[in-house]
């Protein structure tokens, strides 16, 4: 599926710098010279926009960049700036995304193609600062794409991608880069960085057609009464299924021109014959990468199938991927209180109405930073087989619950 | 209009932009009754009722059925009905 670009193994080692998760993406940023950066920091995203606003301090990124009250301020500035034209950027986590609730929603109802990374970080309270992904999956009805990152290196090439279909005029609606707070935006890892001249050569020139101009003047967001309203919602539900190819192929652009391919809506891992398949996303999938290659080499039939694309939701893709298995477990950084894991019913729902319907549990696992080890990816593959050969005891069940503080 | 992807309105689009669409009760005036005194036009916070060849009428692309109208008039002679669909 890879590789046209004539570069050598060698070649592309070189370019590879040892740097932190955040930095890589602020790289990624500054590649896409984004006119408006407006951010507010908390932690974990902080480090992002404090790398973007010493590339402006430093002349290396002509941008203008924004120092707001609040996230909500963010939000709404870059509503501003994108509906007069300008390509913007901002970045947030956690309460900091709670904040922007109502702003969000304005900007995909504006159909403005803002690109935003979400270091994702459990919601208080108790407040904590570690990773989950309660925070971006809250926010999955506000009208955004949402791409989830498996590692460092995806999350900083999912910049460009996202501004390339953000601003496809078919599409045109904002995009979330989802990236585990911590785990990925504190890492140090080898990351390929992009130069601006690949980038520019991969994603075009941001031509809004829409903007706001005093000799044409036009109105954003306008009241719309109950007979325009669903038609616009619609349009933009239409859009998201539009998303649904422009994400396939522009992950495919990428992959042909820089080499690295992701997958596109999902992707999957020792998929084919696999009897076990686990759904997750996000960092997580690097353990249970590993963890599958124990588990084949004793002749475990387990596979992975890792979404990225969580908004719109891979319906088909996942029909397709999942159809053989004979049981589907999945792992997800979130809970909805008061039903199940928010992924686990869009996926138990993505497979209700077909002929293959396989018994589908649920995990939630890793909630405000906890670590999700080898033991209990093997323990959800143990309770996956027992569900599949005896009959479903849990649809859902907290993984490694500390039964001493109960 | 035909609406576009953004929502997005030119000025004085509600020349084309009907906004009565979410009214329940409609305003039926009864023209024997009317007095010409023009409360209803006055009144009207939409200002979508106009003398017409001399008749005071509702303009119901514009009307909302808030009944201010028939409320003002002295002479009674505005009924709000339930408008049927």
């Amino acid at each position: 599926m890879i590789a046209k670009e004539e570069m050598s193994l060698k070649e592309r080692m070189a370019r590879m710098k040892v740097v932190e998760g955040s930095y890589a993406v602020a790289h990624a940023v500054k590649c896409c010279a984004p006119d408006v950066i407006s951010a507010y920091p908390i932690t974990p995203q902080t480090h992002i926009v404090e790398h973007l606003s010493q590339f402006v301090a430093d002349g290396e990124l002509d941008s203008e960049f924004l120092t707001v009250d609040s996230e909500f301020s963010a939000m709404s500035s870059l509503v501003g700036a994108s509906a007069a034209g300008a390509r913007c950027y901002s970045s947030t986590t956690s309460q900091g995304l709670a904040l922007m609730w109502e702003v969000l929603y304005n900007a995909a109802g504006m159909r403005l193609p803002i690109v935003m990374t979400v270091a994702n970080r459990a919601l208080s309270a108790p407040l904590n600062i570690w990773n989950d992904q309660q925070d971006s999956v809250g926010a999955r009805d506000s009208g955004w794409i949402q791409l989830y990152a498996e590692d460092v290196q995806e999350a900083a090439d999912a910049i460009p991608q996202a501004y390339k279909i953000a601003e496809d005029p078919e599409i045109l609606t904002p995009v979330m880069v989802c990236m585990d707070g911590f785990i990925l935006t504190h890492v140090y890892e080898p990351v390929e960085l992009m130069s601006a001249e690949e980038v520019e050569r991969f994603l075009p020139p941001y031509r809004p057609e829409h903007i706001l101009d005093p000799n044409n003047p036009k109105t954003f967001g306008a009241f719309a009464d109950p007979s325009y309203f669903t038609e616009l919602r619609y349009m933009q539900w239409d859009a998201h299924r539009r998303a649904l190819n422009k994400i396939e192929t522009v992950a495919r652009e990428f992959a042909e021109q820089f080499g690295r391919w992701y997958g596109g809506l999902i992707d999957t891992y020792h998929a084919d014959d696999a009897e076990v398949m686990i759904v997750t996303m996000g960092s997580v999938i690097g353990t249970i990468k590993d963890c599958i290659d124990m588990m084949r080499s004793e002749g475990l039939k387990v596979g992975l199938v890792k979404i990225r694309s969580y908004r719109p939701f891979p319906t088909e893709a996942l029909r397709k991927a999942l159809k053989d298995a004979e049981v589907v477990a999945v792992i997800e950084k979130d809970v909805t209180v008061g039903n199940e894991g928010a992924l686990l019913t869009d996926l138990k729902a993505a497979l209700y109405n077909t002929p293959a319907r396989v018994p589908v549990i649920g995990f939630p696992a890793g909630l405000g930073g906890r670590d999700i080890t080898v033991r209990d990816i093997r323990r959800v593959v143990d309770k996956a087989i027992a569900a599949r050969d005896r009959g479903i005891e849990a649809e859902m069940e907290f993984l490694s619950l500390r039964e001493d503080l109960l | 209009m035909k609406i576009t992807v953004a929502a997005l309105t030119e000025p004085g689009s509600t020349v084309v932009n009907k906004t009565g669409g979410w009214r329940t009760f409609v305003p039926v005036v009864n023209h024997r009754r009317c007095i010409k005194c023009s409360l209803c036009e006055i009144y009207c916070p939409e200002g979508c009722i106009h003398q017409i060849e001399g008749l005071f009428v509702p303009d119901l692309d514009y009307c909302k059925g808030c009944g201010v109208c028939a409320h003002e008039c002295p002479r009674k002679a505005i009924d709000m009905v339930l408008e049927e669909k």
